[in-house]
């Protein structure tokens, strides 16, 4: 499987970054290079074999329901590029 | 003063205790040296009040009688590493003026301990590289040349900063993390030791997130026992982290000088890769004998799915990748471009904030997640994950403990591998198995290369057995007599 | 990917006439149940509603560099008790996955939610219908996910605010099969669902405040036809909203293929204004969520130990109580309903009911006491009369101390002043007349005083109810009715018993 500059564009507005024009040659090429030697994968016979998410071998610690933390409105919006009156302020989004 | 910086970690503790000098003196000497290697460009950050502060603090706990594990020791910490009210950008331009009100679990752990920080270490953007060249804030020189040349060369990555800084005497230890072998192979092309943990020894919680099933932390020290007491202090269980595993800390100086009669040492037969550079492959056998000198046991074991590993890491690790980094995006903190609607924003901030690498493992991971290529991209790589870590458990069933190379080169120049992400890639060859099983690795600095450049060689151990590696390590170090320095050429 | 639904012949009274013959409707709805805890999730901050903007955000919830989910245990626990009472299939072990997309009030990102392995599996739920019809809807899966923040558009001409409070709120998330057939149906189904956990206690089901929300899917097709194209109709957040959104979203669709065109799977929103749906735009460019396993979390699982523990405790439910209801009472199925609506209403009714007439319970309690508590907004817990005091009410009647209608109106003031039944009969003189003397002399004035009456009566004897109104009228409806009939009908000859 092989990406075209279509493809290219697709995924860059999946992934919300911009590319230019120009540099969907230059994209393609790069990211066909990695699927060409990741391709090698597919020679592995997996039938069978269960797939492995996550190097831990436990059972997930649970929480207790409890209220922990809050009223931290100055410090979630400390860093933010804009905010108002508690809130984050941001461009419209177009409905 | 430079006298002071000479002194390894565990020597500074026992020269604190003994009243011979004090955290300010030692901080002091160590601020100076960061000012006199600024052209390494191995800190990203320099504390240099708080770092005094906090020794004046140390030196006055120590008097009360209340001292920690670390007290008064001065340290690095990767940028990775978000520390309150201190800068923390990843070596990222998206997280342009980003200052945490929180600290990470370990890093809050080492000032729990007593230890002082001198500042904020250089790193691949976003911890993705193995040469720290992606970095927002330029590349990290290190601090080794090779005989007779004064090329710049890398000191490895993603943790460069944390490897040059501990290499050329700029803090006594660093914090560093590894996602594909982005301590040890630092380590290795630095002369010194880096270790990853296994998977849940440390705490991730407040680590800046590269590919979560992978990443660790773990410190970057002049030697094994400075490298034992570091993470005694790092590590540990968090409860905010659901992958942070409850089990003790043990000593683990403790393991150091014990005997290796009747350790098993696993030679893996698939690390015998194909144009491998000859001296690395003498410097393996070097190590082979050491081991047996010691009375370890040395067998062949195979991994046959080695030669798969690369190809399911840069799978796995950009598939996390690109779900992790999505939270970069203008809204809460970092970089904004204005934009004239929201998805503006976002694609103008992210094109800008990240650079080309971030980017290619962000488009790439988004791609084998999408929609019709799932199975035949992430689903089989972590299929194939499952072997490998099959693999090692039963090559576990024999030995104890396996030995390999931890790079396949010693350390290159700047710009020399920047044009094929590729060969870039290959770098992580013998390290990045050990992150896709999620066992504990350590990189021991063994011999030099032709040229005079450090080179390094790896244990693997099972899980949870940092003790073991610790003792066969700290036997290959005493075996390798490894005490080369690079010259301070940067004082000149 | 194969629809399994319940196959149903349609009712014709469910068919929708359109120009060129029948159609039905096909009907399931996702519905997101806001989990009752106390605090979020995967974080500790707090799911109270109305708080001041982010000010009930974590720095999980704000997704800040570094940060990691941990599961809140009491989330887990009553997913599984929603599971149960929906009859389902509760999965010892669940994953949850990244559902990654781009919003500004979803901060990380992604949303944890639940993909390919949900924490519960298939189940189904009893709706009732009018007449007494029920049918049985299934039920697909339920799984746990984050809610989103709330973004406000309309603060600003050009900027969006953003309030991430509710990020991060445990949401069940319950698919039905698509079993609905009509408007009726599926505001049914909610009714039930949302009745079911209320009992539960894991929502409490308050559809204004967003507690309850339901996305409805709308298809149609001629009888026997495949399945049509379907639309799905986000966030409807009342049940009258739903009905009146499947209705116009049905009639759009067959005028659409009645017309020649095809329907556009699509997005759309009810617009409760204009009772119209419309396409969303923003999401007509297909979702690639991109599902992959959260590598922060580890597969859930907990044991059968643990999942009996809880069966163990669940409160009486709908269903069952309804059925016990009918069979210890002797209540028809519509009453039954009626009480079962609300837990806290069904225990009211058998307390009153308890050593009394259940008929005569069930009247006044689904009559006059939801009838006046409804009048005023009044719930269950703030009714001013108790159960204990209208039990007292009704036994005075049923001995006859006083008289139906007198009753109706002791039951007025008590539940304007609060005060027992016997001290408002006591201090307003409102004892039934019984008193045989007494009463014959009352009928004894009305008929002399109305001869032509009476003679009409002879002829006509229905028209004997109008002496009964005199006389109830001149004792101030305190004379025993059945009393002033008999006498009455002696004195005016018309009664064959004596």
């Amino acid at each position: 499987m092989s990406v075209d500059q279509n493809t290219v564009r697709h995924i860059a507005r999946l992934a919300r970054i911009a590319v230019r024009e120009d540099e969907l040659e230059v994209l393609a090429n790069e990211l066909n290079g990695i699927l060409a030697w990741v391709e090698q994968l597919g020679e592995v016979p997996t039938d069978g074999i269960e797939p492995m998410t996550g190097a831990v071998e436990m059972s997930m610690k649970m929480r207790d329901d409890v209220v922990t933390t809050g009223n931290l409105q100055e410090q979630v919006t400390a860093n933010a590029p804009g905010s108002d009156d508690g809130f984050f302020v941001v461009p419209k989004v177009v409905e | 003063m430079s006298d002071l910086t000479r002194l390894t970690l565990a020597g500074a503790r026992d020269a604190l205790r003994k009243k011979e000098t004090s955290a300010v003196e030692l901080t002091q000497a160590y601020l100076q040296e960061m000012e006199a290697a600024a052209s390494l460009n191995a800190y990203v950050l320099t504390t240099p009040e708080k770092a005094l502060n906090m020794a004046k603090a140390s030196d006055a706990k120590r008097a009360r009688g209340a001292e920690g594990a670390l007290e008064g020791l001065p340290l690095g910490i990767k940028d990775l590493f978000c520390t309150e009210g201190v800068r923390t950008t990843a070596c990222s331009h998206i997280l342009d003026g980003f200052v945490p009100p929180y600290e990470s679990h370990v890093t809050a752990n080492l000032w729990r301990d007593g230890a002082v920080m001198l500042g904020k270490l250089n790193n691949d953007e976003f911890a993705m590289g193995s040469s720290n060249e992606t970095s927002y804030y330029g590349p990290v020189i290190n601090p080794w040349r090779r005989e007779g040349d004064v090329t710049p060369l890398v000191p490895g990555g993603s943790s460069g900063g944390s490897s040059a800084a501990v290499a050329a005497h700029l803090c006594l230890a660093a914090t560093a993390t590894d996602t594909g072998g982005s301590i040890r192979q630092p380590a290795a092309f630095t002369g010194t030791v880096g270790i990853k943990p296994t998977y849940g020894r440390c705490s991730r919680w407040g680590i800046v997130a590269f590919a979560s099933s992978l990443d660790q932390a773990g410190p970057i020290t002049r030697d094994v026992r400075d490298a034992a007491i570091m993470l005694r202090s790092m590590a540990g269980h968090d409860e905010n982290d659901a992958t942070s595993v409850d089990r003790p800390v043990p000593d683990y100086e403790l393991a150091l000088g014990q005997s290796l009669k009747g350790l098993s040492v696993g030679i893996p037969k698939e690390y015998r890769v194909e144009g491998m550079s000859a001296e690395i492959d003498a410097l393996w056998d070097r190590g082979i004998e050491w081991l047996k000198a010691a009375g370890a046991v040395i067998k062949e074991v195979s991994l046959p799915n080695t030669k798969y590993a690369l190809p399911t890491y840069y799978i796995v690790a950009p598939a996390e990748c690109s779900s992790n980094l999505a939270r970069y995006d203008g809204v809460r903190y970092g970089l904004r471009i204005e934009g004239k609607d929201i998805t503006d924003m976002y694609e103008k901030t992210r094109a800008a904030g990240f650079g080309a690498e971030v980017r290619r493992r962000v488009l790439m991971g988004t791609y084998v997640l999408s929609a019709g290529y799932y199975d035949a991209y992430y689903l089989k790589a972590q299929k194939v994950r499952s072997m490998i870590a099959h693999d090692f458990a039963r090559a576990f069933a024999d030995v104890d403990v396996l030995l390999t190379p931890t790079a396949p080169s010693a350390a290159f120049g700047i710009g020399e591998n920047t044009d094929d992400p590729l060969a870039m890639y290959l770098n992580d060859v013998f390290t990045v198995t050990v992150n896709l099983a999620g066992l504990p690795g350590i990189s021991v600095p063994a011999g030099l290369s032709s040229q005079g450049l450090p080179l390094g060689l790896q244990l693997i151990g099972r899980t949870f057995d940092e003790e073991t590696l610790f003792k066969a390590a700290y036997a290959i170090e005493e075996a390798a007599g490894f005490t080369a320095r690079p010259s301070a050429w940067w004082k000149a | 990917m194969t629809v399994i639904m319940r196959d149903r012949t349609p009712r014709p009274e469910d068919l929708i006439k359109g120009l060129t013959g029948d159609w039905e409707v096909i009907l399931g709805l996702e519905v997101h149940a806001q989990v009752t805890s106390n605090a979020k999730l995967f974080s500790g901050a707090s799911t109270e509603f109305g708080a001041e903007p982010n000010t009930q955000v974590s720095l999980v919830d704000a997704a800040l560099p570094g940060m990691l989910p941990v599961i809140n245990r009491y989330c887990v626990e009553q997913a599984v008790r929603t599971g149960l009472g929906l009859q389902a299939q509760v999965n010892l072990r669940s994953v949850f996955d990244r559902k990654n997309y781009f919003y500004p009030d979803l901060p990380q990102g992604y949303q944890i939610s639940q993909f390919k392995h949900p924490i519960v599996g298939e189940g189904e739920v009893v709706i009732d219908l009018p007449g007494g019809r029920s049918e049985i809807v299934g039920i697909e899966r339920l799984h746990l996910e984050q809610d989103a923040g709330k973004s406000l558009h309309d603060q600003h001409p050009s900027m969006s605010y953003v309030d991430l409070n509710r990020s991060g709120v445990a949401l069940m998330e319950i698919v039905s099969r698509p079993d609905m057939r009509s408007s009726d149906e599926a505001k049914a189904y909610v009714t039930k669902l949302r009745t079911i956990l209320r009992y539960l206690g894991t929502c409490d089901g308050n559809m204004d405040e967003g507690s309850l929300r339901a996305d409805v899917n709308v298809s149609v097709r001629r009888v026997g036809e495949p399945l049509g194209t379907r639309c799905e109709i986000k966030n409807v957040n009342s049940i009258r909203f739903i009905g009146q959104a499947i209705e116009y979203e049905a009639r759009r669709q067959i005028e659409i293929i009645e017309e020649g065109g095809s329907i556009r799977q699509e997005t759309r929103l009810f617009d409760p204004k204009t009772g119209e749906t419309r396409s969303m735009r923003s999401k007509e460019e297909a979702h690639d969520y991109r599902y992959f396993p959260d590598p922060d979390l580890l597969p859930l699982a907990f044991s059968r130990a643990w999942v009996e523990e809880i069966a163990a405790s669940l409160p009486e439910l709908p269903d069952a109580k309804k059925a016990r209801l009918m069979a210890d009472y002797g209540l028809s199925a519509y009453d039954a309903s009626v009480l079962i609506g609300e837990s806290a209403r069904a225990d009211y009714f058998e307390e009153v009911a308890k050593g009394r007439d259940a008929k005569l319970a069930s009247n006044w309690v689904t009559g006059e006491l939801f009838g006046a508590l409804n009048r005023e907004g009044h719930s269950i817990e703030q009714s001013p009369v108790s159960a204990k005091q209208l039990g007292e009410l009704i036994d005075l009647l049923a001995d006859e101390t006083i008289s139906g209608r007198i009753a109706k109106q002791v039951f007025e003031s008590m539940y304007k002043t609060g005060r027992d039944a016997a001290k408002i009969v006591e201090e307003d003189g409102l004892r039934q007349v019984t008193d045989l003397g007494a009463i014959e002399a009352a009928i004894d004035v009305v008929l002399a005083a109305n001869p032509d009456k009476v003679e009409q009566t002879k002829v006509k004897p229905a028209l004997a109810a109008w002496f009964v109104g005199q006389v109830m009228k001149s004792t101030s409806g305190k004379a025993n009715p059945q009393v002033v009939n008999q006498i009455l009908a002696r004195k005016l000859g018309l009664s064959s018993e004596d």
